[in-house]
């Protein structure tokens, strides 16, 4: 921070700042950070699933071994890095994105991301604590149920207190953007990213219940002995089927949706030019929210639903395309005739276009439910929902990194190793999927340990060990990105890439922690954009310079999400142990009463009073 | 920020907030009664022996759902301008919850 207001830290006063910190800017930090760490933990499990792999009856990870790294890899990539991640590049840029000075609840803001983190931890305790999980990430019941051991105990439970903080965020963003706009800021003049990031907090909202209450009947079954699941005793399996999946169809939206924001972002700023479309936009960003939570049977299709569920499921799920393929349109006109910059944020998001529609066009294959059997648990899959996952969500958190990295820390990463990267990155990952839609189409099956020689599946997998080994060199290769620029880096200013068209590039980087000394005024889409075509300096402020009111940093929303963390190890224990109950009461005491303790304690932030505001930074520039 | 300044003109006119505030007290008391009403034959419904569970259950559901209504539209309201974030959330909401009953009804109970 540059700013008269910042003195010299300590480093164990810089901890504690982050660790109470309710700043929207320092959370966004604590998700990249802890995102990306169960990203390169869900990395590892990769490169393990591909050692195990690479050759025929490999010996390598046995075959539990094999189940629980598979498990571990799905769950953490979704949940605890993809997830995490973008709600860094949304916390990090959506409030600056809507001319807001931060959140609308800081401290749920804080106590969301808390709760993820004592999840994410609480679940990857599992390895040390007797065995992870081993059931896939879908968990479903008629295995699970089975499992020995208390892998399936931490998956629900981890789950159950990071999906909380999940929820959490979800509605903080979704009261953020509908409270907190700057003047002029209309909903039809919302950034790209930020539509996204709304639709897609309304489909957190919406979908994590059905996976709370899954996750809770699991822990009632697994733990106090009911029977939701056990056919035996008159519960039903498929309920479990139903309710994850309708959170994980949905779920899949949540990830893709922000990751086509920040491609929406990209664009136009390399493309300089603005987004074509943009209404027809907003209208696919709604329309595939809405059709989001009518497709996931198509996960089921061989559960034996009946064909007349089926077919419903099946033309609901193709209907999709029509707003994918609207989106993908509209990117390929704003390239088309705009002067390019190839910039590595911009490689990502070109070359997500071709990786994503590879990705879109099995997926409609898959949905056509008759040849689904054929396609069904067999590496085609696999090879669909990386090409999802990776070629959209992944290839637009790394283009979202690239492009705000110097918005959150000041300093643009290096773009010849970050080019450098991206080559590998893109050459690793079709080496490793594209040749898995041919091996699946052989027959191979997935989450199966090993496979035999002879049956032609030899070279395919080979060559996919060795593209994942591309994509372990392109992630280190951008650690060492990081690194580097963070050592040796320059500071930059408000507009990093010269051509920012939204609020974010008005405000200095990083910005100061009260974001805009005066709300922008907003005339238009793209108001950065405006106001530089129309000769001006710098935004035109909605209201004259005054005192601003901040939140106090607090401790307790970590103390809160610890209480669960603790609560967790006694419901896991307590048929083991004599420990187990007293301590689930221990960890619901920290945390109700720290909740309470919130609830009286009078606390109404204080002020940064004009006076004290900089002079020569006149908070808006453009 | 935007909603608050549309909705600055309001105490600007005492006689037509006087007038708005007891035709809102009039609707309040009458969709009380009504509630009440509707609470009793719900009772009664149940009471009564001659009609058979194939009717009752629909019935007191479906008055379970006007109740529903009109808690959310006179006692917390949504009838009034500047809900309308929370009905298209409430609606969403519905929506999902219907779409999952049905499936649970149709495919997997029926």
């Amino acid at each position: 921070m540059l700013n008269a207001l910042t003195e010299k830290r300590t480093r164990g006063s810089m901890l504690w700042d982050y660790l109470t910190t309710v700043d929207h800017k320092k959370i966004a930090i604590l998700y990249l950070v802890a995102g990306g760490f169960f990203f390169l933990v869900g990395g590892i499990e990769a490169m393990f699933i591909r050692i195990q792999l690479a050759k025929p009856e490999n010996a390598f990870l046995s075959a539990q071994a094999y189940n629980e790294v598979m498990t571990m890899h799905g769950t953490t990539m979704i949940f605890l890095a993809a997830m995490p991640l973008l709600f860094a590049l949304m916390n990090a840029v959506v409030p600056l994105q809507i001319g807001a000075r931060d959140v609308s609840f800081p401290f749920l803001n804080a106590l969301g991301f808390w709760l993820f983190f004592f999840g994410g931890i609480f679940l990857n305790l599992s390895w040390f604590l007797g065995g992870a999980p081993d059931a896939g990430w879908t968990s479903y019941a008629s295995l699970s149920l089975h499992s020995k051991g208390h892998g399936i105990d931490f998956f629900v439970l981890g789950l159950q207190i990071s999906g909380l903080g999940t929820l959490i965020a979800g509605i903080n963003f979704l009261a953020t953007i509908i409270n907190m706009r700057a003047p002029g800021m209309t909903y039809m003049r919302l950034p790209l990213f930020t539509w996204t990031t709304f639709v897609a907090s309304a489909l957190i909202l919406f979908a994590f219940p059905p996976l709370t209450v899954g996750l809770a009947l699991m822990m009632l079954d697994r733990l106090f002995g009911t029977n939701f699941f056990n056919p035996e005793l008159g519960g039903n399996t498929v309920i479990w089927e139903h309710l994850f999946w309708i959170f994980g169809h949905p779920e899949v939206y949540i990830l893709i949706l922000p990751a086509f924001g920040i491609f929406s972002e990209v664009i136009p700023v390399f493309a300089r030019k603005r987004l074509f479309g943009y209404s027809s936009m907003v209208f696919a960003i709604v329309l595939i929210g809405f059709l989001g939570f009518m497709v996931w049977v198509h996960h089921m299709f061989t559960t034996g639903l009946g064909p007349i569920a089926n077919a419903i499921f099946a033309v609901a799920t193709m209907a999709i395309a029509i707003p994918t393929g609207i989106k993908i349109f509209n990117w390929l006109l704003t390239i088309w005739g705009g002067n390019v910059k190839y910039t590595t944020a911009m490689l990502y998001a070109v070359s997500f276009i071709p990786s994503f529609v590879l990705g879109g066009v099995t997926g409609v294959m898959l949905a056509a439910a008759a040849a689904d059997y054929q396609f069904h648990d067999t590496y085609f899959v696999v090879a669909h929902f990386h090409y999802v996952i990776i070629g959209g969500v992944v290839f637009g958190l790394l283009a979202g990194v690239h492009f705000w990295w110097p918005k959150m820390f000041g300093k643009i990463l290096h773009e010849t190793m970050g080019k450098i990267s991206f080559v590998l990155f893109f050459i690793g990952f079709h080496l490793t999927f594209f040749i898995q839609h041919f091996v699946g189409l052989m027959g191979m099956p997935r989450r199966v340990y090993t496979f035999l020689p002879g049956q032609g599946l030899e070279t395919g997998n080979l060559i996919s060990t060795i593209g994942a080994f591309f994509m372990a060199a392109a992630v280190i290769l951008l650690l060492v990105n990081v690194i580097w620029t963070s050592v040796k880096g320059e500071y930059v200013g408000a507009d990093p890439w010269h051509d920012g068209r939204t609020l974010e590039w008005t405000v200095s980087s990083p910005p100061p922690e009260y974001n805009f000394k005066q709300l922008p005024f907003v005339r238009g889409l793209d108001p950065l954009w405006i106001e530089k075509q129309a000769g001006h300096k710098s935004m035109t402020p909605a209201e004259p310079v005054d005192d601003i009111h901040m939140p106090n940093g607090s401790i307790l929303p970590l103390i809160i999400s610890f209480g669960l963390f603790v609560a967790a190890f006694g419901l896991l224990y307590r048929s083991d142990y004599a420990w187990g109950l007293p301590v689930i009461f221990i960890g619901l005491g920290i945390t109700f009463i720290t909740m309470l303790l919130r609830s009286v304690i009078d606390d109404h932030g204080y002020h940064i009073h004009k006076e004290e505001l900089p002079n020569d930074d006149k908070g808006v520039k453009a | 920020m935007v909603d608050k300044k549309s909705r600055g003109h309001i105490n600007s006119d005492l006689e037509f907030k006087k007038k708005k505030h007891a035709r809102e007290m009039k609707y309040q008391v009458l969709s009380f009664g009504l509630m009440i009403g509707l609470t009793i034959v719900a009772f009664l419904t149940v009471a009564t022996d001659g009609v058979g569970s194939w009717f009752t259950i629909p019935f007191i559901i479906l008055l379970a759902a006007i109740q529903v209504i009109f808690q959310l539209y006179y006692f917390m309201h949504m009838n009034q301008k500047g809900h309308e974030a929370p009905a298209l959330f409430l609606y969403s909401g519905v929506f999902v919850a219907f779409i999952t009953v049905l499936a649970f009804v149709t495919i997997i109970w029926w």
